[in-house]
């Protein structure tokens, strides 16, 4: 029974990936970027959150709204300063920039909470479930993570589909330049497509860390790196393949953990990801890509 | 005098410089410790920034992972060393040996993934490298190599699992790694390495396999066009580079007693870090990544105090450089107030 | 025997038949132009020709060779260089590395007598700067020859290209559009450079280009392609007073 207990368990970290990874896949859809701060994003949710339910004692899911607001400035903000004056700039100049960006929010943390670990009190007050006599148990947090994620994937896909937003995103994903010409205000919908990502990165943020009770600076980034790998596993700019690629990258680590080594789990989630790219570069579902000669 | 070879002398006379006034502070008694522990620490990272430079500045692709080649050398040089502690052999021929073994190997670890790797774009290319970087560290700490009588023995799981017989030596402990590694480096065999290193790079991009590589980094469908064979010198930088790092990594480990590949020496942080090095000395120039590399491992070291903002100062100058240098706006803006101008606008008044 | 002889070339991208059933047929040391109106296809066949894509139904065959499939680099090797519309030099390399690049495969020292700086490097380098500089001279570069290249002037620039694709010593040379973005007086002085290249180096050349000024002034025959298929082919004249050309291609301007 207990390979349930695994499975069900990387469901739910699965599913925080898949949260993580859908605004990264979304990031880099339209701004063909890898923003690298964006696992930072979430250890800063989880700052934010800790900070008020401790210092100020709010109830947790108020704590949560204000963290999104607070990661949503964030994001939209980091854009403007750190990305935007560089979106004409070569590749290689946004990624160090973004590592440099990443590099400045852990270390604004370091500064201001230190380096020890703080205890995370969890946002969800759910009874547990116990199945098959009490063998299976699923988690508050657990039942929580994963109806998030399918909601949150829900509503992506419909907005992405059936609002004016969502299609300005798709046409801007598509060729920025003609875009434009079309009349579609791209700063806009860039600095909105940030600011949904940061959003789902603080709801990510709690949802992580009510799971995994330690908040460090460090928290977001091996998450934030795992959640890139899941996004492109999946097909990077393509949100059915985030949702797919977070859940299976999830499963994989723990049934990992539990049956080969629980040192070697990193190891075997990026070999999963070198495997993929190199029979499918472009991930589970993603697109095709040539050069125009 | 060739304006090239003349840059390259000076490359070559700083570090040469560096390395005279260093022996002759140090025979005069004017180092401290401290200082004196820092010499082989800034020969091992300005080779890896000279090395990393070598794949992002003259390859133009973003590695990630380049702490990984570092700790291949370094594990692979000091289980050598070890095997050979006892034998009698001379150290600094053993030493030598060591390096050229973690290099060789480095390199051949450089083209095993480089095949995969090397076929994807940019930010692909960073990522994976990311994880082989951590593969690579994440294996080594589940590594168990001994020896006894019957030869070695290796185990991925723990040292009794290794079934040695009761004289034998655990060389490869897991997460405690190599301990009693003989501490061969010193600053003079640094400085030789990292004279030599420059040297290959320099040469090499000066040489027809060097123009090709730097052709493929400008304009890949051009240099196809023209009959270059891309993946085979893609590969060849790529080896080189790792080469490096393994020496590099070589020079590190036997500058230590305890070997052990942790996130802070061999993690993607580390791998990030030399980048640092690369972008703040000028990406493609080789003495920019010297000195900054050198500038950057000291001088945190002698200013204890300020330890706690060096990574936040880094970050903030990583940022504003790349925005400074890169951002197409900040680089309109340099070309209108630029000092050249300014004095070009002044001199014409003046003839007026 | 025939230079290049292509026959029933065709490529599809998705459901669009892009190049269908293109022959041509060009003799040693000919100047041959390929024209039609934009999106017919002529790009396309030089990458067909050269490897870029794959034809999915034709032969080509160099010189009595047929390499037909071939990767870019292999087709370069046997004797196809060509050049950009939209130019593509090495642009943080100097001028004379970007001509010595396409000298790569005629001077295959090792890269250890590279790095090491062995004889054979030092020998072989120098004979490659001499040629190089040959070349440079030709195309009036040669005082440039230590500029980045991404610092010369558009004109410069196209010659640039030219003289790289010379170095690899070709037997076919192609130009996508030598003369856009020149004005009057330098395709005037393109036309001529062209011509040289022709007489100098016994070139078999094959042109894509708008300006017609320079096709019926230089070229000894055309084909004309238009949606993808040959539309006319013959001397330059005949096929210039063609009716069903003039219609849609002269018509149009």
């Amino acid at each position: 029974m207990s390979f349930w207990n695994y499975l069900i368990n990387g469901l739910s970290l699965g599913s925080v990936y898949a949260i993580i990874a859908l605004g990264y896949t979304m990031v880099y859809g339209i701004a063909k970027m890898l923003n690298f701060a964006h696992g930072d994003v979430i250890m800063v949710g989880g700052f934010v959150i800790y900070t008020i339910m401790n210092g100020a004692g709010l109830n947790p899911l108020l704590a949560v709204l204000i963290s999104i607001v607070a990661c949503t400035v964030l994001g939209v903000v980091i854009e403007k300063v750190a990305y935007k004056p560089l979106r004409k700039a070569t590749p290689l100049a946004v990624l160090i920039t973004a590592i440099g960006v990443s590099y400045l929010l852990q270390n604004v943390a370091l500064l201001i909470f230190g380096s020890d670990a703080k205890l995370f009190t969890s946002v969800v007050n759910m009874t547990p479930i116990s199945l098959a006599d009490g063998q299976i148990v699923i988690t508050g947090e657990t039942q929580i993570t994963i109806i998030a994620c399918i909601i949150i994937m829900i509503a992506l896909s419909l907005f992405i589909k059936k609002t004016k937003a969502g299609q300005a995103m798709l046409a801007v994903s598509e060729d920025k330049d003609a875009a434009e010409l079309m009349g579609i205000n791209v700063n806009g919908t860039i600095s909105l497509t940030f600011a949904i990502g940061s959003g789902l990165a603080a709801v990510a943020g709690a949802l992580l860390c009510s799971a995994y009770p330690t908040l460090t600076p460090y928290t977001g980034s091996m998450p934030g790196i795992k959640a890139f790998v899941a996004a492109v596993f999946g097909g990077i700019g393509s949100i059915p393949g985030a949702f797919i690629g977070g859940i299976l990258l999830g499963i994989i680590e723990n049934l990992s953990k539990a049956y080969i080594s629980s040192q070697m789990a990193d190891a075997i989630v990026f070999s999963v990801l070198i495997i993929v790219l190199l029979v499918k570069p472009t991930g589970l579902l993603g697109k095709k890509y040539s050069e125009k000669v | 005098m060739n304006k090239q070879l003349k840059d390259n002398l000076i490359t070559y006379g700083i570090i040469i410089a560096f390395y005279a006034i260093m022996q002759t502070l140090s025979a005069t008694g004017s180092l401290s410790s401290l200082f004196k522990g820092l010499l082989v620490p800034v020969c091992v990272y300005t080779i890896m920034a000279v090395s990393l430079n070598l794949t992002v500045g003259i390859l133009g692709e973003l590695s990630l992972g380049h702490a990984g080649f570092m700790c291949i050398g370094a594990f692979v040089s000091a289980f050598f060393s070890m095997c050979l502690k006892n034998s009698g052999m001379n150290s600094i021929v053993r030493f030598i040996i060591a390096i050229l073994l973690g290099a060789l190997v480095s390199a051949v670890f450089g083209v095993l993934i480089g095949i995969p790797v090397l076929r994807l774009r940019g930010d692909y290319l960073a990522i994976v490298t990311l994880a082989f970087g951590e593969i690579i560290k994440n294996i080594v700490n589940v590594l168990y190599i001994g020896k006894d009588e019957n030869g070695m023995h290796l185990s991925f799981t723990d040292t009794a699992s290794l079934n040695m017989s009761a004289d034998g030596e655990v060389i490869v402990k897991g997460p405690q790694g190599i301990t009693g590694i003989p501490n061969d480096s010193t600053f003079t065999i640094g400085i030789i390495v990292l004279l030599l290193t420059i040297a290959i790079v320099i040469n090499f991009v000066n040489s027809r396999s060097g123009r090709a590589v730097m052709a493929i980094r400008d304009n890949r469908i051009a240099a196809e066009s023209v009959g270059i064979n891309i993946s085979k010198y893609k590969l060849m930088a790529f080896a080189i580079s790792a080469s490096m790092a393994g020496a590099a990594g070589a020079l590190y480990s036997h500058n230590l007693n305890n070997l052990m590949a942790q996130p802070k020496n061999f993690g993607y942080n580390m791998s990030i870090m030399i980048l640092v090095y690369v972008v703040l000395g000028g990406i493609g120039r080789i003495r920019g990544s010297i000195i900054a590399a050198a500038i950057l491992t000291v001088l945190p070291e002698l200013l204890r105090g300020f330890s706690d903002y060096r990574m936040l100062i880094y970050s903030i100058v990583l940022i504003v450089m790349m925005l400074f240098n890169c951002a197409p706006a900040a680089l309109e803006l340099r070309e209108k107030y630029s000092l050249k101008r300014l004095f070009g606008k002044k001199l014409k008044k003046e003839e007026a | 025997m025939a230079m290049l002889d292509v026959t029933g070339l065709g490529i599809s991208f998705g459901g669009l038949r892009a190049v269908d059933d293109f022959s041509l047929k060009i003799e040693k040391g000919e100047l041959y132009g390929l024209i039609g109106p934009n999106g017919a296809g002529k790009t396309t066949v030089f990458n067909l020709l050269t490897g870029v894509y794959k034809p999915s139904d034709g032969v080509i065959i160099l010189d009595g060779k047929n390499i037909t499939g071939q990767k870019t680099t292999q087709i370069n090797k046997e004797g196809i260089a060509r050049t950009f519309q939209n130019i593509r030099l090495f642009k943080e390399l100097t001028v004379l590395d970007n001509v010595k690049v396409g000298l790569h495969n005629d001077y295959p020292y090792s890269t250890i007598a590279g790095i090491l700086r062995l004889p054979s490097y030092r020998k072989q380098e120098a004979i490659m700067k001499e040629k190089a500089m040959e070349l440079l001279k030709v195309f009036d570069l040669d005082k440039e020859c230590d500029y980045l290249a991404s610092n010369l002037p558009y004109g410069k620039q196209r010659k640039l290209e030219i003289a790289r694709a010379l170095a690899t010593n070709p037997k076919l040379l192609l130009l996508d559009e030598p003369a856009a973005g020149m004005n009057p007086n330098e395709t005037k002085e393109l036309m001529e450079t062209i011509r040289l290249i022709r007489d100098k180096f016994d070139m078999t050349i094959l042109l894509i280009e708008h300006d017609m000024k320079l096709v019926s002034g230089i070229c000894e025959e055309l084909t004309v392609l238009n949606f993808g298929q040959v539309l006319a082919q013959g001397k330059t004249s005949d096929v210039l007073n063609n009716p069903d050309v003039i219609k849609a291609y002269l018509g149009d301007d």
